[in-house]
C-alpha cells in the first residue's frame, strides 16, 4: 500500500510550495519595491498640492506643511517655540494610547466572547439582538454627557467612549463569523466527541478568527478616531486634548500636527494587527492582507 | 461475545419528514434494514430519494420523525465517536495541519499528549501522508482532504464509517485510489462501511451488498448482495452482470418514482 501511496499525484514535490527561485525572489521585490513606491508617493504628492494650494491662496487659516513640520519637530524636541507643547509628544501619545488601547482591549475581552456566544446560542441572540441594534445607532458623541456623569471627568469617560465604540464592530464581526461557519465542521466535531465549553475553544472561536480580524481592525480605527471625543472630557494631557487646545488656541499647526500623529498611530496598530492576524490566520490562505 | 452475532446496526421504521415553506417533505418513509458488522453496503439511488438523509439519521445529525436506529443495540440520540461521518465536501477543520485533525477525537478523549500524537502519527502513516502531515487542509488536494476525513474517524476508533458520497467531488484517476485505498482499509480494519453514492459503477466495484433507494418518498426498493471475489475485476463479464443488474434496479425505480415526483 505504501508504494502506491508514494506513487501518488498529489504526493509529488510539485504540488508542494517549493522554495522561490533566485528569479521568482528578485521579482517578488520589484513587486515590493512598486508596492511601497506608490503607497508613500500619493500622500507625497498630496503634501505637495496642499503647500501648493496654500502657497496660492495665501491663506493663513490653514498652516503650510513647512509651518506643520516645524511644529512637529519643536511638538517632539523643543527648542523652536519653547512653549507649553514643546518636546511633550511622548507624554501625549502615551497618554491616548492607555486610553484607545484601554477601550480597545476592554471591548474585545468583552465582545468576541459574547459574539460567539450569541452566535451560537439561539436564546441568547433573541435575548439581546434587538437590543444590540437599538443601541447601535446611537452615536458615541451622544454619550459624551452621560459618561461624565458615570465616570466623572478624567481618563475613564474616555475609555469608556472608545469602549463603546470599538466595542460594536467587534461584537457583530464575531457574530457573523460564528454565523458563517460551515455547520459541517460543528458536526464533524460534535461526531468526534467534542461539546460545550470544548466546541467554542476548539471549534467556534478559532472557525470564527478571520472574520473577528477584520472586527479588530475596524474596532481600533474606530478607537483613535473617538480618542478626540473621548478627550473632550476635560483631560489636560492626550493626542485629542492637545488638538482641542490647538483648536482653542486658534493654532492650526498644531491641530494638524495632533490629526498626523493620531493618524500614524492608528496606521501602526492597524499593521501590527495585520501581522498578528496574518501569522494567526496563516491556514487560511484568502485572509492575508 | 454476544455482540458478535448480534448485527451491528439496525434500522427500525425510520421516517423523517421535512418542513418546507408551508409543505413537509416525505424524505424518508418507514426504511427497515439490518446490517452486519463489518459489512460493506452501499446505499445507490436517484438525487432526492433520502440516501443522505437515511445516512445522517445513522450519524445522529437528525431525529427520525419515527422509528429508531439502533448501533449496538443501542438507540442513536446523538452523534458519536463510533459513528464516524466522511462528508462529500471534507469538513475538515482548516485551521489544524493534517496531523491536528486525525488527532483531534483522540485529544477530545483526554489522552495524554505523547499519546494522541503517537495515534495521529499512526493514522497518518495509514494514509499514507507523511509528507504532508504538517500542511494545512488548504494546501492539500480533495483526494489528500478525503484521506484526513478518513484518518479522522478511524484514529477516533469510529467502527462504522458513514460516507456521503465522499468520492463525487474527485477526478475519475483519484477516485480509483482512494476506492482501492478504501477497500485496503476495510479489509485491514473490518469497520462496518455505509456508503452512499449515485454510482452504479463504484457501488458494483466496492460493496458486498447494495441497497438501492427510491424517490418520493424514499424507500429502500432492492436488497442485493454481491458475492464476486476481491480484488474484483472490473473487466470481467461477472462484474459487468452485476452492475448491469444495478443499472436495470435503479432505473426500474426511478421511472415511476419521477412521475409522483413533487418536491425534493
Amino acid at each position: 500500500m505504501s508504494e502506491q501511496v508514494t506513487a501518488l499525484p498529489e504526493a509529488t514535490p510539485q504540488s508542494v510550495p517549493e522554495a522561490p527561485s533566485a528569479a521568482r525572489r528578485r521579482r517578488r521585490l520589484a513587486e515590493k519595491v512598486r508596492a511601497v513606491a506608490l503607497g508613500v508617493g500619493f500622500p507625497l504628492v498630496l503634501i505637495l498640492l496642499w503647500d501648493r494650494a496654500v502657497a496660492i491662496t495665501g491663506t493663513r487659516l490653514v498652516p503650510s506643511p513647512r509651518e506643520v513640520a516645524v511644529m512637529m519637530y519643536d511638538f517632539s524636541f523643543g527648542g523652536v517655540y519653547d512653549d507649553a507643547f514643546s518636546a511633550t509628544i511622548l507624554t501625549h501619545i502615551w497618554k491616548s494610547m492607555t486610553r484607545v488601547y484601554g477601550g480597545f482591549f476592554l471591548a474585545a475581552l468583552i465582545g468576541i466572547p459574547l459574539g460567539l456566544m450569541i452566535g451560537r446560542i439561539r436564546l441568547l441572540r433573541q435575548l439581546l439582538d434587538p437590543t444590540i441594534n437599538l443601541l447601535r445607532p446611537i452615536p458615541v458623541t451622544a454619550w459624551l454627557p452621560l459618561s461624565m456623569i458615570f465616570f466623572g471627568l478624567g481618563p475613564n469617560a474616555a475609555i469608556f467612549l472608545v469602549f463603546l465604540g470599538a466595542f460594536y464592530p467587534i461584537l457583530l464581526n464575531t457574530i457573523f463569523g460564528v454565523r458563517s461557519v460551515d455547520v459541517r465542521l460543528f458536526e464533524a466535531a460534535a461526531m468526534l466527541g467534542c461539546s460545550g465549553s470544548a466546541m467554542f475553544r476548539q471549534i467556534v472561536f478559532p472557525a470564527s478568527l478571520p472574520s473577528i480580524f477584520n472586527g479588530l481592525r475596524i474596532a481600533q480605527g474606530f478607537a483613535w478616531i473617538l480618542i478626540v471625543v473621548g478627550e473632550m472630557t476635560g483631560v489636560p494631557t492626550g493626542l485629542g486634548s492637545v488638538i482641542m487646545d490647538g483648536r482653542t488656541l486658534s493654532r492650526t499647526d498644531l491641530v494638524v500636527t495632533g490629526m498626523i500623529i493620531i493618524g500614524v498611530c492608528g496606521f501602526v496598530t492597524d499593521r501590527i494587527i495585520v501581522v498578528i492576524s496574518n501569522r494567526v490566520l496563516q491556514w487560511s490562505p484568502q485572509h492575508h492582507a | 461475545m454476544r455482540s458478535a452475532e448480534r448485527p451491528h446496526v439496525v434500522i427500525r421504521g425510520v421516517s423523517k419528514r421535512f418542513q418546507v415553506g408551508d409543505g413537509e417533505v416525505e424524505a424518508l418513509a418507514r426504511i427497515d434494514a439490518t446490517i452486519e458488522r463489518g459489512a460493506f453496503v452501499c446505499l445507490i439511488g436517484a438525487s432526492g430519494c433520502g440516501k443522505s438523509t437515511l445516512l445522517r439519521v445513522v450519524a445522529g445529525f437528525e431525529e427520525p420523525t419515527a422509528g429508531e436506529v439502533l448501533v449496538e443495540g443501542k438507540p442513536v440520540t446523538a452523534p458519536g465517536s463510533d459513528r464516524g461521518m466522511v462528508f462529500q465536501d471534507y469538513a475538515l477543520f482548516p485551521w489544524m495541519t493534517v496531523r491536528q485533525n486525525i488527532g483531534f477525537g483522540p485529544r477530545q478523549r483526554q489522552l495524554p499528549r505523547k499519546e494522541v500524537e503517537d495515534i495521529a502519527d499512526e493514522f497518518v502513516k495509514l494514509v499514507g501522508l507523511e509528507r504532508a502531515a504538517n500542511r494545512y487542509p488548504s494546501q492539500l488536494s480533495g483526494g489528500m482532504k478525503q484521506r484526513v476525513a478518513i484518518a479522522r474517524v478511524l484514529a477516533n476508533n469510529a467502527n462504522i464509517l458513514l460516507m456521503d458520497e465522499p468520492f463525487g467531488a474527485l477526478d475519475a484517476l483519484t477516485r480509483e485510489q482512494l476506492q482501492r485505498e478504501l477497500l485496503q482499509i476495510w479489509a485491514r480494519t473490518r469497520v462496518t462501511i455505509v456508503f452512499v453514492t449515485h454510482s452504479v459503477e463504484e457501488a458494483a466495484l466496492l460493496a458486498d451488498r447494495v441497497l438501492v433507494m427510491s424517490a418520493g418518498p424514499g424507500r429502500i426498493e432492492s436488497d442485493i448482495r454481491i458475492d464476486l471475489p476481491r480484488p474484483r475485476d472490473v473487466s470481467s463479464p461477472e462484474f459487468n452482470a452485476v452492475r448491469r443488474e444495478l443499472a436495470q434496479r435503479l432505473t426500474s425505480h426511478m421511472a415511476p418514482a419521477r412521475a409522483s415526483e413533487a418536491v425534493v
